[in-house]
């Protein structure tokens, strides 16, 4: 059987340096196959973060050969197995350990925007109604399944660490799917100008690049979000005409 | 002794999937102090992967479907050994548990007009699975994570519990640690809810993640609490088989739902070959009428792909096993051939089903828009779990509660799809509304046992000490290799009794296991202590499928092929005795309220 060698960061937030292990490989394996074959042989305290591998829960995220990718979605057929594979953690967050980082800078980030709030209910029942296609777009944002490879490819935070002035790419979709639900009257639209400070990003659309969900990042919920921003707040015409309207949601 | 920080609660719920999040949502509406523990980060747990939707009686595709024959389906699936109480609770509330997802931001796809769209699933009658895509379970937890931020509960995130407290018989707290420094952690609680999921981990071929080794259900046998359907584990027929990496991840019924059919190697759709006696009228007889049934053609009925699981998954070994599989050991299950039928099937697909698509595309190089899959059964639900009160969702221990795949009742020896997303709304707001109200009923002082206390801590560490032992890993693999072989889909006396003995050589084994490295986020450590879970559980499985000595449901023994009208009278009930010991006894079935009992004969 074939072998090939993986050159894995073993380490913690106080140092490590990179070890080559060696492994059988099979048709068909991935990342993270490799992974736990050398964990369960060579590392048992090897750190790895991983739940369904099957791209559904964005938990094994890091970086392969450079780029940021879920270990559980590369395959080893696509990578160059004559060279050591290097897997290390993901850059923009602190290590804790080997492949794992902190990220719970992103949870205390969704907890400051603010939530979802409906717009009454359309229906005696409590129910509304949507059209499919008015929702086409959020469903996209919503598949989101916050692995924070967008958040680790930023330039903003990996190379400024700007986290306290910039929630990146994955809260600016979030609050796109709020902010264009057909049923959220919420007004996000301050924030994003000031505390999450949309301004910073300057549209590389590295995250588009790596998101395992092909969301359309930059495209779909920045550009937009930075055109309603502008539009509010630095369109003198539309901000003395909006003083004339309701805020948020035309009449529907 | 090692130190550790401790927590005051009034209600701890232990797991963070669909059922915990709901039992904490609900638990802190009530206004108790709420501690939420996840065993991996927020919003991973496996909810993130049920995929074909939330089983609730909203008829808004359907009219004449109602919380009746919602409840009849579910009680027919389950071969009538369900919780008949619960059951109704179940098909009552889950359209209520659904819209409120709604309320809190969840988008299901759409009807023409508007309202939530509703999709065909295995042994529902009409269209009932609320839907998004083939991501349901996704928009499920993400809405109920995104809302549940905001409610103030404290949430304990790469948190595992290695032991409940108790205290004069009542549940009193748990001890645990967590996975970054590897510190323990002691959590007071007035009442615990346990919605941990499941046990796949014990079989090699499952859909479940590391985390379902049965941690509750393991934590609330050794709490004194009683465990009930045991023998009964939903495998699911539709797991990837190739390549051997993918081996057990999940293909969603949905595909069948929306078409799909299953094939021999011979091409041939065997699903037609045996069609159950209590599905004869419900089933099409031909292909024509299947196909227009999946396209919503009110007067055709289903087709035999859409009939129960533990059927589907039976007749898929049955052709394995008779040499017609495909050649990876499973079959096919093909939707692109509806490119016959629509026009732009290719694109319909990607859109009802993109997961799969992308699944198989990234994982396997096919396009199933343009062939055929290939799949096999994988371990991928319990229907047996903790035994609790329908309404309240008690155990049999005061103060422990139980929720969604760790509680037994609702499904009785087998699970519909679809039932399960609205099993974990249902009862987790039940269990989290009267442990909430048990907290502030039963709000004593606290007396922890700092000597049990230190007894634990040293045992959990005591891995660290050994020189030599197997590693973790290869222990947990050998289980499950053995569980797999003999424990498995079909079962007999011979094998399920030296199952028992092998469990015990495992269980030796299992106890003296070496850890290298130190507590930080030691993945060889956490595999040591979940494999007592799995120990324990496995033996529960062994135990309850050696006592029912009949095939019903998901339990299917070839040395007793047929249903016994005696067995299908009683519930099998595991429990630690006096000495220690795992007992099992039989529970007669509680009587089925008259007007219930009229529903389901006149549903027949």
């Amino acid at each position: 059987m074939a072998t090939a060698t993986f050159q894995i960061w073993r380490g913690d937030a106080s140092g490590g340096k990179f070890e080559n292990y060696s492994t059988e490989i099979s048709e068909g394996m991935v990342v993270l196959d490799a992974v736990h074959q050398v964990q369960a042989q060579h590392a048992n305290d090897l750190a790895v973060r991983w739940n369904c591998k099957a791209g559904k829960c964005g938990s094994c995220s890091a970086e392969i050969n450079g780029l940021p990718k879920l270990m559980c979605m590369t395959r080893l057929s696509d990578l160059n197995l004559n060279e050591p594979v290097v897997i290390q953690p993901m850059k923009a967050f602190p290590l804790i350990k080997d492949l794992v980082t902190d990220v719970s800078w992103n949870f205390m980030v969704k907890k400051k925007i603010n939530k979802f709030k409906p717009r009454p209910p359309d229906a005696e029942d409590g129910t509304w109604r949507m059209d499919q296609q008015d929702i086409d777009r959020v469903q996209e944002f919503r598949k989101c399944i916050e692995c924070f490879l967008c958040q680790d490819v930023c330039h903003v935070l990996r190379e400024h660490h700007l986290h306290n002035e910039f929630i990146g790419p994955r809260f600016l979709v979030y609050v796109a799917a709020l902010e264009m639900h057909p049923l959220d009257i919420e007004d996000r639209l301050k924030d994003l100008k000031t505390g999450d400070g949309i301004g910073y990003c300057n549209i590389t659309k590295c995250c588009t690049t790596v998101c395992p969900e092909d969301i359309t990042i930059t495209d779909n919920a920045i550009i937009p979000l930075k055109e309603r921003v502008a539009d509010r707040f630095y369109d003198p015409l539309k901000k003395l005409f909006r003083n004339f309207r309701s805020k948020k949601n035309p009449p529907h | 002794m090692s130190s550790f920080d401790t927590y005051d609660y009034d209600v701890l719920v232990i797991g963070a999937g669909g059922a915990g999040l709901r039992a904490a949502i609900e638990a802190a509406a009530h206004g108790v102090a709420v501690g939420m523990i996840c065993k991996s980060l927020l919003g991973k747990a496996h909810t993130v992967m049920a995929e074909g939707g939330i089983a609730a009686a909203l008829s808004n595709v359907d009219e004449r479907d109602n919380w009746k024959v919602h409840f009849t389906d579910t009680m027919r699936g389950g071969q009538y050994l369900n919780n008949w109480r619960m059951a109704e609770l179940h098909a009552k509330e889950a359209p209520d548990r659904v819209r409120e997802l709604e309320a809190w931001g969840s988008l299901f796809d759409r009807t023409k007009d508007g309202r939530i769209l509703q999709r065909n699933f295995g042994g529902h009658k009409y269209p009932r699975l609320a839907h998004v895509g083939d991501r349901t379970g996704l928009e499920m937890i993400r809405t109920l994570q995104d809302h549940g931020i905001h409610q103030g509960i404290a949430v304990h995130m790469e948190c595992t519990i290695i032991s409940l407290l108790k205290n004069d018989g009542r549940v009193i707290g748990a001890f645990g640690y967590e996975r970054e420094k590897g510190q323990f952690k002691l959590f007071k609680a007035k009442a615990v809810v346990i919605a941990t999921g499941g046990i796949g981990r014990a079989f090699n071929i499952t859909s479940n993640s590391w985390e379902y080794t049965g941690d509750g259900h393991s934590l609330a046998y050794h709490a004194g609490a009683e465990l009930m359907d045991m023998e009964f584990v939903q495998f699911h027929p539709t797991g990837m088989i190739w390549p051997p990496s993918v081996r057990g991840i999940l293909v969603t019924e949905g595909v069948r739902g929306e078409g799909g059919i299953l094939l021999n190697r011979e091409k041939k759709r065997f699903m037609f070959d045996e069609i159950p006696e209590l599905y004869r009228n419900q089933t099409a007889d031909n292909e024509e009428e299947g196909w227009k049934y999946t396209q919503g053609d009110r007067a055709a009925r289903r087709p035999p792909e859409l009939l129960t699981r533990d059927h589907v998954a039976r007749c898929i070994v049955r052709e394995i096993k008779e040499g017609r599989g495909s050649p990876h050991n499973g079959v096919y299950l093909d939707i692109s051939w509806i490119k016959q039928k629509l026009p732009g099937a290719a694109e319909h697909i990607k859109k009802k089903l993109p997961s799969m698509y992308h699944q198989f595309k990234k994982l396997a190089d096919i396009d199933i828009t343009k062939e055929a899959m290939e799949v096999g059964p994988t371990t991928h639900y319990m229907m047996g779990g903790i035994r609790v009160d329908a309404d309240t969702q008690m155990s049999t221990v005061p103060g422990l509660f139980a929720a969604g795949e760790a509680a037994a009742g609702l499904h009785g020896a087998n699970r519909l799809g679809g039932n399960s997303l609205s099993d974990l709304l249902v009862f987790g707001k039940r269990a989290g509304e009267f442990a909430a109200k048990f907290a502030k009923e039963n709000g004593q002082a606290i007396n922890i046992d700092e000597n049990e206390i230190a007894a634990l801590a040293k045992m959990v560490l005591e891995p660290f000490e050994r020189t030599e032992g197997d590693s973790p890993f290869q222990v947990q693999y050998d289980l499950q290799d053995m569980m797999q072989d003999l424990v498995g889909i079909v079962r007999n006396e011979e094998e399920l009794l030296k199952a028992m003995e092998e469990l015990e050589k495992l269980s030796k084994r299992s106890g003296k296991v070496r850890v290298v490295g130190n507590r930080e986020y030691n993945n060889g450590w956490h595999t040591a202590l979940d494999l007592q879970n799995l120990m324990t559980v496995s033996e529960a499985i062994t135990r309850a499928a050696i006592e029912r000595k009949e095939s019903r449901g998901a339990h299917f023994r070839e040395d007793y092929p047929e249903k016994n009208e005696k067995s299908g009278q009683f519930n099998l009930i595991i429990y630690k005795g006096a000495d220690g010991q795992m007992k099992v006894r039989q529970e007669p079935l509680p009587e089925v309220r008259p007007d219930l009992k009229q529903i389901i004969e006149e549903m027949k």
